[in-house]
């Protein structure tokens, strides 16, 4: 379905993850998925100008359009320091997220016998106690937002809360973009909100596809419509070939 | 015996080494890697008894396969890290510090799920407690490197030196691989990685990462990954990759690596 701009379910995903980065300055934005590159480079080359972006190995791009123009050297060893220093705002995928955004992608199940061992927790604790962390998670349902999650690999707000200025310090989780809806943690406990639903989404369906309870204040908006210039950036010069609708079911 | 293996995931692993190491009796390793097909095919060959990583993953193919068997079933110890105590704890080891004090694993499970981890008190006014990267000291590291000289100097080419230095400087003998042995480097010193005062033997292994990437000298084999991907979903299909590729020496791969069919190498 389209909305009334013509814009696809997956370019309401690809701008509403370009908002996480809105107002970061010059920091990286660093991303896992195909939707999120987008939106990275989408708010590199409109809202968000100072961004810095990685070919997604260990080079600094000097412009989204042209992977062959660098303007930087970022190997994965000067990646972690610049993420330790908190200059780096990235967007993780996520097997599980619960309702104060603990994540979790290194298994599901008893973690000492998983029933599905999955990547393992790579840098997603350093990341999440460092610098700002969003999520994307390409299918809304119950098996990933859950009550609580079997492995914590980034760090939620209660776990931040409870463990001292050191975890404190430098957490702060931004929002999680889905393919219904925006959430964020904009609550005075830091429990898991509905920001927005996507224009043809229903809040009851959001909620039926949660598995926790959401917090909802009053009206819910409804997440915001991509102007002509960004559908133009993202039709014709960003992703020509459609891949975003392959991580985006319609 | 504690073997560190270079590269990153499935990004110039030092493969040749690895089925060397599988073609030996060694077993009941602890092994140190960010982890990719090397991990892979060690743990198919039940040699692990400890895994030291923060994933394992074959880039293409996020899941490594034989890892979540092993996972699945019980047959390996995980020790899970965090990517930045990784790097804290090899650094440890190659600066003979016990320990690195890191932020990154606090307030996740990391240290929930790993009883020896400790966590280290600022002594200086902030009074910080971080958690204290234990260092990573290895009996061995294994890496591979586009060129060497045979006293030990090695040289990556590629965008990324990955940890391969600090596993050398984190372990008591090192075993370089290398695409091509030189009597004299070319290109930037910058790209001179790894020292010869570092490493104990040096062996000429061309596409001696194959089937993960080595750049610039190749890509990864995407083909022969996603086959072995396919042989390791079954116990008969992944006998029968067994015998072809793995049952002789590194000449004996490397002709069965060539020696498929053309649809082969581009399904």
């Amino acid at each position: 379905m389209t909305t009334p701009t013509g814009a696809t379910r997956a370019e309401i995903c690809v701008v509403a993850c370009a908002e996480a980065w809105r107002g970061d300055g010059e920091i990286l934005a660093a991303t896992a998925g195909t939707v999120p590159a987008l939106g990275a480079r989408l708010a590199r080359l409109t809202f968000s100008p100072h961004l810095l972006l990685t070919d997604g190995e260990a080079m600094l791009l000097s412009t989204p359009q042209d992977p062959g123009r660098i303007e930087g050297w970022l190997p994965y060893r000067k990646h972690l320091s610049l993420a330790a220093r908190g200059k780096r705002h990235m967007m993780m995928g996520a097997a599980q997220l619960d309702r104060y955004g603990n994540q979790n992608i290194s298994c599901v199940g008893d973690w000492a016998r998983p029933r599905r061992q999955l990547l393992g927790a790579r840098g997603a604790p350093s990341n999440t106690v460092n610098h700002p962390v969003s999520y994307w998670v390409p299918r809304h349902s119950p098996r990933v937002f859950v009550p609580r999650v079997d492995m914590v690999s980034g760090v939620g707000y209660d776990r931040a809360a409870a463990q001292g200025p050191a975890v404190a310090r430098f957490h702060g989780l931004r929002r999680v973009v889905t393919d219904l809806a925006v959430l964020d943690f904009a609550t005075r406990d830091h429990r898991m909100r509905l920001a927005s639903v996507h224009p043809g989404v229903g809040t009851d369906q959001v909620r039926e596809r949660t598995g926790f309870a959401l917090a909802v204040d009053g009206e819910v908006p409804t997440t915001r419509e991509p102007t002509e210039e960004e559908l133009r950036l993202l039709r014709e010069v960003l992703d020509p070939h459609g891949t975003r609708d392959r991580e985006v079911r319609t | 015996m504690t073997v560190g293996i270079g590269g990153w995931g499935a990004r110039r692993k030092p493969m040749a080494l690895v089925r060397a190491l599988l073609r030996t009796g060694v077993r009941d390793l602890t092994v140190v890697s960010c982890g990719g097909p090397d991990v892979g095919l060690l743990a198919a060959a039940g040699r692990i008894r400890t895994l030291i990583a923060p994933f394992v993953t074959l880039d293409s193919v996020p899941l490594e396969p034989h890892f979540r068997a092993a996972r699945e079933s019980g047959a390996l110890c995980f020790e899970e890290w965090d990517e930045s105590m990784f790097l804290w704890g090899l650094t440890a080891a190659a600066h003979r510090l016990p320990f690195m004090p890191v932020r990154g694993g606090l307030g996740s499970d990391v240290p929930r799920r790993n009883p020896r981890l400790r966590t280290v008190t600022s002594p200086y006014e902030d009074g910080e407690e971080l958690l204290a990267a234990p260092a990573l000291d290895l009996d061995v590291a294994l890496v591979h490197m586009n060129r060497a000289d045979v006293r030990g100097n090695g040289q990556s080419l590629g965008p990324d030196p990955y940890f391969d230095d600090l596993f050398t400087e984190a372990a008591r003998h090192t075993y370089l691989s290398c695409e091509q042995i030189v009597d004299r480097f070319a290109g930037p010193p910058q790209s001179l990685l790894v020292q010869r005062q570092n490493v104990t033997g040096v062996l000429h292994t061309p596409r001696g990462a194959h089937f993960t990437s080595c750049a610039p000298d190749y890509g990864r084999d995407e083909a022969f990954q996603r086959a072995y991907v396919r042989a390791a979903g079954d116990p008969g299909t992944w006998r029968e990759f067994e015998a072809r590729f793995l049952a002789g020496d590194e000449h004996a791969y490397q002709r069965a690596v060539d020696g498929r069919e053309p649809e082969e190498a581009t399904a």
